[in-house]
């Protein structure tokens, strides 16, 4: 180590919850520095305990502005498990002149005899616009080889995420961050080009996917699903992207046509062809609190409705059948919260959904 | 795409979810108060609720003999679940799950039950407008295990017209050859054995499943798994614990029937079966028996050879005093229930023969530890020497499925200095240090597809009885053997590796491997 380095253990980590850490520490420091001491913590740790033994799943590189690095923090430090096994921050100051860094490895518990602790590493690197230019040799060094590596710019960036993907399997991105949600698509569906993306807004769907599917899953009803009449989808104000996404789940899983949606004050309308026409209504739930959907209803030719709404313990649905008698009942399910959501983005960097980027594109038809 | 085509062909929506659809069920459990439904099955439906996974419809409904009101279950499930869950329970989720369950109360052979019974779900499928599958779940203590088949039939409760009735049959399947036998015909008497579900929770671990995937997915080990490249195969199960309060069953069952019959033979199915042609239920099923119906049912003159079982005296776990298995509360006087068991097998085919396959499990061991271990055959001529190292040992590939599940390959590296001396060290993976997610219970994984239809992890009734024709003969011979005090059951000290008549299983130079 170098005289300005330290490691201290026994620290809290401020991106994870542990009850013991090995921290290190250094001004004006380089990435051969940061990994070397990587090293050592992940050695010392295992010195202290046999039980200590490094995660070795992906590497996870977020790329923040400093001035909201605590709020990063607080979002992932509620992860969890999902926390990535290498948390490479870069936290940006564009004034800052010095690379500095910050490393930790932490244990969430002690292991008890005959037992393993997954050790987590999280490097902190402030850097400057000066170092924009040399961003890929800064974080090259500190990705574990071998391991798949997932990039996040929550507070966009493109020069950074241009400049670090060359290193990423994978780009978490949440697209009703972005202020326009058609630019939201557009942005997704470049970067979907280049990489496979994880979008948070497509993964609060996946329940609401996973009960359209339910309900068209038996036999007699499959044939509902070339039927349908209508679709009406309620979300967040935010989160237009969101019930956009879902109807090009729809429209690209069922080879339907899309026309470009039309504006009318808070309410998009637009309509699909599947041989037969269907009405496509995007209305906003300002009673929302939460970003993402609200509800939907589906309408079939031969009168069936089924209507989902976010509710107490899952969701509420309302199903109509073709002779008018209506039925009601709760879907089981307690809510992922938004840490649920991101934690569940890391581990989604590891899988491939398929259906994603086609959905994105029948999306992107839909735009006005 | 077309109407027609969406309604011949697969669900488009399913394609990229996790998660696959599950048809609306009502799930009866009969023993809806016993252990096991307390500990696993309640706690597993929870955790099934508050990940959505359960179906969009779905109905809980408890059978025991104990008569209470549907309330005072509701209460007993939420306690079971809020002391036996994996997770801290939603309370939006629990009182969901629990507002709807209906408890019946009765003798299992009563007309009344199954009446009262049918009673609730009608009830059900009449509040949703549409019919329910249904799935019983037989959870009970064995000796009701017909009786509840035979009156689920008497009661037209086998079938269901339009939907999908399944049976789910915990373990023992029987006591014996004869009685799995005498079970199997009277459930397949009311149900076709497409509806029957065996469980045998082992294979709804995910170890077990990755054990397929460990061979099944990588090039390098296919190539040496047979008799050319190995030696030999330890199978190993050994608790440190004590039988702690379930005297009752397992002074009846021992070691052989607890784990070997089942769980055991299981593994060595999954170590010794050929790829099979596809992962469907019928396919890696028709394989797994091959292996069974492979080893031959010992002869009486053969099992002194390869079968060696003891009882536990008393002894020192984890610092402490323990008693010996006779002193356990509830053993009876005398009993003769082995606490250990090992055996030596051979599977008689052509990738095999010549290699034998041992196996041991027991109580009060010197650890918790559940593994499969290959030994390779040694290198054919080694050019180093060994003098000043502990010796070149042949290649071991250790499968450890608990406590840390994991592959350790035992390869001989230089020790560094000068001279050139080799040692054993070990190559470890750990899949907990590789994945992020938290594996689910195996009752969790076993119950949905059981809902689902999917019997891949259940045990198909042909492999029940191959398992019992091998464990039925020695099963025989020692019960004709006389106990620990006439010195006809050897004993070992709580705490300990085992019994030292173990090693006589042993061929050549083989040896346990530590516990």
């Amino acid at each position: 180590m170098t005289s300005c380095s330290m490691i201290i253990t026994g620290g809290p980590s401020d991106l994870m919850p542990a009850v013991s850490d090995a921290v290190w520490s250094e001004q004006g420091t380089t990435p051969d520095a940061i990994e070397a001491a990587l090293r050592e913590l992940l050695a010392e740790r295992h010195a202290e305990n046999g039980g200590y033994v490094p995660a070795r799943v992906l590497n996870m590189m977020a790329f923040v502005e400093s001035q909201w690095s605590g709020e990063i923090a607080n979002r992932l430090r509620g992860v969890g498990r999902y926390h990535a096994s290498r948390l490479i921050v870069l936290s940006y100051d564009p004034h800052r002149e010095r690379l500095d860094a910050r490393a930790s490895v932490a244990a969430e518990d002690d292991p008890k005899p005959g037992e393993l602790i997954l050790l987590h590493e999280t490097v902190i690197v402030e850097i400057g616009e000066r170092h924009l230019d040399d961003l890929l040799t800064i974080a090259d060094p500190l990705v574990v080889s071998d391991l798949p590596t997932l990039l996040w710019s929550p507070h966009g960036h493109p020069e950074a995420v241009d400049a670090l993907l060359p290193l990423a399997q994978a780009m978490l991105l949440d697209s009703v961050d972005e202020p326009a949600w058609h630019e939201a698509i557009d942005r997704a569906s470049a970067l979907s080009e280049r990489v496979y993306v994880v979008d948070l807004a497509w993964l609060r769907s996946t329940p609401w996917r996973e009960r359209i599917a339910a309900t068209f899953d038996p036999p007699e009803l499959r044939a509902e699903l070339g039927t349908i009449t209508a679709i009406t989808v309620r979300h967040h104000p935010d989160s237009t992207m969101a019930a956009m996404l879902l109807i090009g789940w729809l429209a690209s899983r069922l080879g339907w046509h899309l026309d470009p949606l039309i504006h009318h004050g808070e309410t998009l309308s637009g309509k699909a062809n599947a041989g037969h026409d269907i009405a496509l209504c995007l209305e906003a739930a300002p009673e929302q609190q939460v970003r993402g959907l609200a509800g939907l209803s589906i309408e079939t030719a031969s009168g069936i409705q089924l209507r989902l709404d976010r509710g107490m313990g899952g969701l509420r649905a309302h199903r109509r059948d073709g002779k008018g008698n209506e039925r009601e009942w709760t879907i089981l399910g307690a809510s992922r919260g938004e840490a649920g959501i991101l934690g569940e983005g890391i581990r989604q960097a590891l899988l491939r959904d398929p259906t994603y980027r086609p959905a994105l594109q029948a999306a992107q038809t839909m735009l006005p | 795409m077309s109407v027609a085509a969406v309604s011949e062909g697969e669900n488009p929506l399913v394609e990229g979810l996790e998660r696959l659809p599950v048809a609306p069920t009502t799930l009866v459990i009969f023993g809806a108060t016993g252990d096991l439904a307390k500990r696993k099955l309640l706690p597993a439906l929870y955790n099934l609720a508050h990940e959505g996974a359960l179906p969009e419809r779905f109905h809980l409904v408890g059978v025991s003999r104990k008569e209470k009101e549907h309330e005072d279950y509701r209460a007993e499930c939420e306690q079971a679940i809020g002391q036996f869950s994996r997770r801290k329970p939603d309370e939006d989720v629990l009182k969901g799950l629990l507002e709807d369950i209906k408890y019946v109360p009765g003798e299992f052979d009563e007309d009344s039950v199954y009446t009262e019974l049918e009673r609730v779900l009608d009830g059900f499928e009449k509040n949703a407008g549409e019919k329910l599958n249904r799935a019983f779940y037989l959870s009970t203590a064995p000796n009701f295990f017909p009786v509840i088949v035979e009156k689920l039939g008497e009661h037209g409760l086998a079938q269901h017209e339009g939907t999908e009735v399944r049976v789910i049959i915990e373990k023992p399947f029987g006591t014996s050859l004869q009685e799995a036998l005498e079970l199997n015909r009277r459930v397949l008497d009311v149900f076709e054995e497409a509806q029957v579900f065996r469980i045998d929770h082992y294979l709804g671990k995910e170890t077990v499943q990755n054990m397929m995937a460990f061979r099944f997915a990588n090039g390098m080990f296919e190539p040496l798994w047979n008799r050319n490249y190995i030696d030999h195969v330890q199978i190993t199960a050994a608790e440190d614990i004590g039988i702690g309060s379930r005297a009752g069953y397992y002074d009846h069952a021992g070691a052989l029937r607890d784990l070997i019959q089942n769980h055991m033979l299981q593994l060595l199915c999954h170590v010794a079966m050929e790829p099979p042609v596809s992962f469907t239920a019928e396919e890696v099923r028709n394989e797994k028996v091959k292996v069974l119906h492979a080893i031959h049912e010992p002869t009486l003159q053969e099992i002194p050879e390869i079968a060696v079982r003891a009882q536990y005296a008393a002894g020192h776990s984890g610092g402490e005093d323990v008693p010996g298995y006779l002193e356990e509360e509830g053993v009876r006087p005398g009993s003769t229930t082995e606490t250990f068991a090992a055996l030596r097998l051979e599977v008689d085919n052509w990738r095999w023969a010549g290699v034998p396959f041992y196996l041991r499990a027991g109580k009060r061991l010197a650890r918790k530890i559940t593994e499969i271990a290959v030994t390779l055959k040694p290198v054919p001529h080694l050019a180093f020497s060994q003098d000043g190292s502990l010796g070149v040992k042949p290649n071991q590939l250790v499968l450890t499925l608990q406590p840390n599940e994991g592959v350790t390959l035992q390869l001989g590296a230089k020790i560094p200095g000068s001279r050139m001396r080799i040692r054993s060290v070990n190559m470890e993976f750990l899949y907990g240090t590789s994945f992020m997610s938290q594996s689910p219970e195996a009752y969790e994984r076993l119950i949905m597809d059981a809902m689902r239809g999917d019997p891949t992890l259940f045990t198909r009734n042909d492999e029940v009885e191959a398992q019992w024709r091998i464990c039925d003969p020695i099963l025989q011979a020692w019960s004709q053997t006389p106990g620990p005090r006439a010195g006809g059951l050897p004993q070992y000290k709580a705490g300990s590796h085992g019994p030292s008549e173990a090693d006589d299983l042993l061929l050549d130079d083989h040896h346990w491997r530590a516990i």
